[in-house]
């Protein structure tokens, strides 16, 4: 909890930064447009219309759209363009920024009484003079709501950034739903709403100098706004010194082991840091574009997912094909498994997958965000001819209390988790096999493949992680009461 | 002979087809003071706008000063035009003073004298911090007015420029341009659709109907019925008027 404070500054000054450059590229689009808009009809029409279709996407679906978007241009153009971090957050949110700027900056100059416009002319100005002296001057109130309103929407939702691997102050929030550490969720949250409440205050000075004409009013807090811009933006640019990305997926096991990465390279003299929340295929094309320098991944996932091959599962076979396709280095398997299975309460009167199957139909079945999208559930329908009554997706942690507190009767649990001993529930056997083997798998990017004092860090950890051990370092981080954090369960599970 | 101080030379103009102004020929010579008049439609604001370019003609030449204003960009040329219409157009986010100096400022030049120029049009120099909306409207359209001055326009053009005001302010405004008008040596052209007014203040009366003049004399000369049969029409209603109410005085 205090380790994670203490990122906090940072974290705010990076959530700053990107919100604020998100704001400069949205007023820049929406300024011109709605200038131009602002006595073209069709013309406004069709710009709100598009800017509202964009409002209409949510913004965790718009900011992982990029991903694949970017990945795409890249190609397109030849260029090696980031598709995580910054690039995709800054476009994702800039978007959302323009139709309130946008709408308000129409309204405002569409607002004005056309006898403004006709004495505007009648005294000659030109439509530059007419556009500073007069129609900026009268749109302005209306126009300044907009972006307040665009402010307080920018820095709420770059808290989303996270999911694609940019620092904010989502990192926070997001580490502490996945951990159930609800004191970091509020510092997250509540830091988030101080920004965004001070830049509206910041704001509403400068709209109300404009009003009054105090000149005052808006070069002080005009001013503070910039240089903080500035600031914010120039820390942002400032070229960081050569440091190594660890990934890590959505569920508590890929925090520490991201952790134990971490510290490995550590010692060996890397700086490293983290993005975190990755999805899973997001999470295998950052590392084969670089842009995560190692991560964890399971065989099974590998095997279902990236090749689309059905079971029994190929370690060799998995080395090879992600060696021919990009260059991705396999170091080995860290020595347990992490497979998907259902489990039930322990007092359930099921021993297999068997038995679950006939009753099935009365009963429903929860799992995380991903599984019920996956070939694996597929092939267990399949392979046991299962129809739940109802199947619901849960973040893991609400998935496991979904079971206790009867919402569910069976989840697709992790076959590492913590969980499934503390609670006392019963993994289900699956005599037909359906299931793959999900060996944890450490791996690292093509441009780290050949880089020995990287993969030398590293190679200890190959083995060195009994399912046990996992199961205990993972129960440390997900149960109520004397929790650890990903950190404290890392040095714990890698004690060196 | 000098050239007029403003000449229309075959304007025409549609709108969305309609023809507004159907070949109009009209010579303003300096220091006159023009009334245009006519039903709604006839084209009067259309050809009063043509001179300034807040409209512009399809066909046909306009002279300021015996030069084509098509010439010269239209800012520049409205710089050197007096305009003043009936929504009045005060920008409501700067006081009077600045309203009035505005003119000159978007044209390059030295500020004005403020106080003089509400002088002339009879309102306290006090009134010149204060912010449109805090006067009366016809405070307000002698503001219009000292502001098309202030940059000493030699032309004034204005369109229904006391459209908007109660009758005793209307008089007391029109009676003031007038004034102004002689004292400053003003070439004007006034759109108006009250003949009464065109009548009592202008030095010619010249009437348009669908886009064309029908009519274009003196007022003494109108009022003997002498100008054809439309203007008489026009003239009609307000002589009715003023012999009915002469009629309930004598009684």
């Amino acid at each position: 909890m205090n380790a994670a404070l203490a990122q906090l500054p940072a974290l705010a000054v990076s959530h700053l930064a990107l919100a604020a450059a998100a704001l400069l590229l949205a007023l820049g689009v929406a300024v011109p447009l709605g200038l131009a808009a602002a006595r073209r009809p069709r013309l406004a029409r069709i710009a709100l219309g598009m800017a509202g279709i964009v409002q209409t996407i949510p913004g965790l679906a718009l900011l992982a759209l990029f991903y694949p978007l970017l990945l795409a241009l890249s190609t397109l153009v030849g260029a090696r363009m980031p598709a995580l971090g910054f690039l995709p957050s800054l476009l994702a949110l800039a978007l959302y920024a323009v139709l309130p700027i946008l709408r308000n900056l129409v309204a405002g100059l569409q607002g004005i009484a056309p006898g403004l416009i006709e004495a505007a002319n009648g005294i000659g100005m030109t439509p530059s003079q007419r556009l500073r002296l007069v129609e900026l001057p009268l749109a302005a109130p209306i126009a300044m709501a907009g972006l307040r309103t665009a402010t307080v929407w920018t820095i709420g939702a770059a808290t989303l950034s996270t999911t694609v691997g940019y620092p904010s102050l989502g990192n926070l929030i997001f580490s502490g739903l996945q951990t159930e550490t609800w004191p970091l969720v509020l510092t997250g949250c509540i830091a988030a709403a101080v920004l965004a409440l001070a830049a509206d205050g910041l704001l509403a000075l400068v709209e109300r100098g404009l009003a009054t004409r105090r000149r005052g009013l808006v070069i002080g807090p005009g001013a503070i706004v910039l240089v903080l811009l500035g600031a914010a933006l120039a820390w942002a640019a400032w070229p960081a010194p050569p440091v190594v990305t660890i990934g890590a997926k959505t569920f508590s096991e890929q925090y520490i082991l991201a952790r134990v990465i971490g510290r490995r390279l550590e010692q060996a003299g890397y700086r490293v840091r983290y993005r975190e929340g990755l999805g899973s295929a997001v999470a295998l094309r950052a590392l084969e574009a670089g842009e995560i320098d190692a991560y964890v991944d399971y065989s099974g996932t590998l095997w279902s997912n990236a090749m689309g091959r059905q079971p029994p599962v190929d370690r060799a076979a998995i080395t090879r094909w992600l060696a021919a396709r990009s260059g991705v280095r396999v170091i080995g398997p860290l020595g347990f498994e992490n497979a998907y299975a259902l489990a039930v309460r322990g007092d359930a009167p099921f021993r297999s997958l068997q038995d679950l199957a006939g009753a099935a139909p009365r009963l429903t079945l929860a799992a995380d965000l991903e599984f019920l999208d996956r070939p694996e559930w597929a092939a267990l329908r399949e392979a046991y001819g299962l129809r739940f009554a109802a199947t619901r997706a849960y973040a893991p942690t609400f998935m496991y209390r979904a079971l206790s507190g009867g919402q569910a009767d069976a989840i697709a649990a992790f076959s590492s988790d913590g969980r499934i001993a503390a609670d006392g529930l019963r993994v289900l056997a699956d005599p037909r096999h359906a299931l793959p083997a999900y060996e944890a798998l450490l791996m690292v990017a093509p441009t780290r493949a050949r880089d020995e004092r990287f993969v030398r860090a590293l190679t200890p950890l190959v083995g060195a992680i009994p399912v046990e051990r996992m199961r205990a370092a993972n129960l440390m981080v997900d149960r109520d009461r004397d929790k650890r954090t990903p950190d404290e369960a890392a040095a714990w599970l890698d004690p060196r | 002979m000098t050239a007029p101080a403003l000449r229309w030379a075959g304007v025409a103009k549609r709108f969305d087809g309609v023809v507004a102004l159907d070949g109009v020929s009209l010579d303003v010579p300096a220091g006159q003071f023009v009334a245009l008049v006519g039903p709604s439609g006839s084209g009067k604001s259309t050809l009063l706008r043509t001179a300034n370019r807040l409209v512009e003609p399809e066909s046909g030449r306009i002279e300021l000063d015996g030069a084509d204003v098509a010439v010269e960009p239209a800012p520049l040329l409205r710089r050197r035009i007096g305009y003043v219409f009936q929504e009045i157009g005060l920008f409501p986010h700067l006081s009077v003073a600045e309203n009035i100096v505005l003119p000159a400022r978007v044209a390059g030049r030295s500020a004005p004298d403020v106080a003089e120029l509400l002088a002339l049009v009879d309102l306290p120099a006090e009134v010149a911090p204060r912010r449109p909306d805090a006067l009366s409207g016809g405070q307000r359209q002698r503001v219009g007015v000292a502001r098309a001055l202030s940059t000493g326009a030699r032309l004034m053009l204005m369109d229904e420029p006391f459209g908007a005001l109660d009758p005793v302010t209307r008089d007391a405004l029109a009676t003031a341009v007038r004034a102004l008008h002689d004292r400053l040596g003003l070439t004007t052209v006034m759109v108006t659709h009250d003949m009464a007014e065109a009548l009592l203040l202008a030095d010619r009366v010249v009437v348009l109907a669908k886009g064309r003049i029908v009519a274009d004399a003196a007022p003494a000369t109108l009022l003997a019925g002498e100008a054809g049969a439309e203007a008489a029409a026009l003239v009609a209603v307000p002589r009715a008027q003023a012999e009915r109410l002469a009629a309930m005085a004598r009684a």
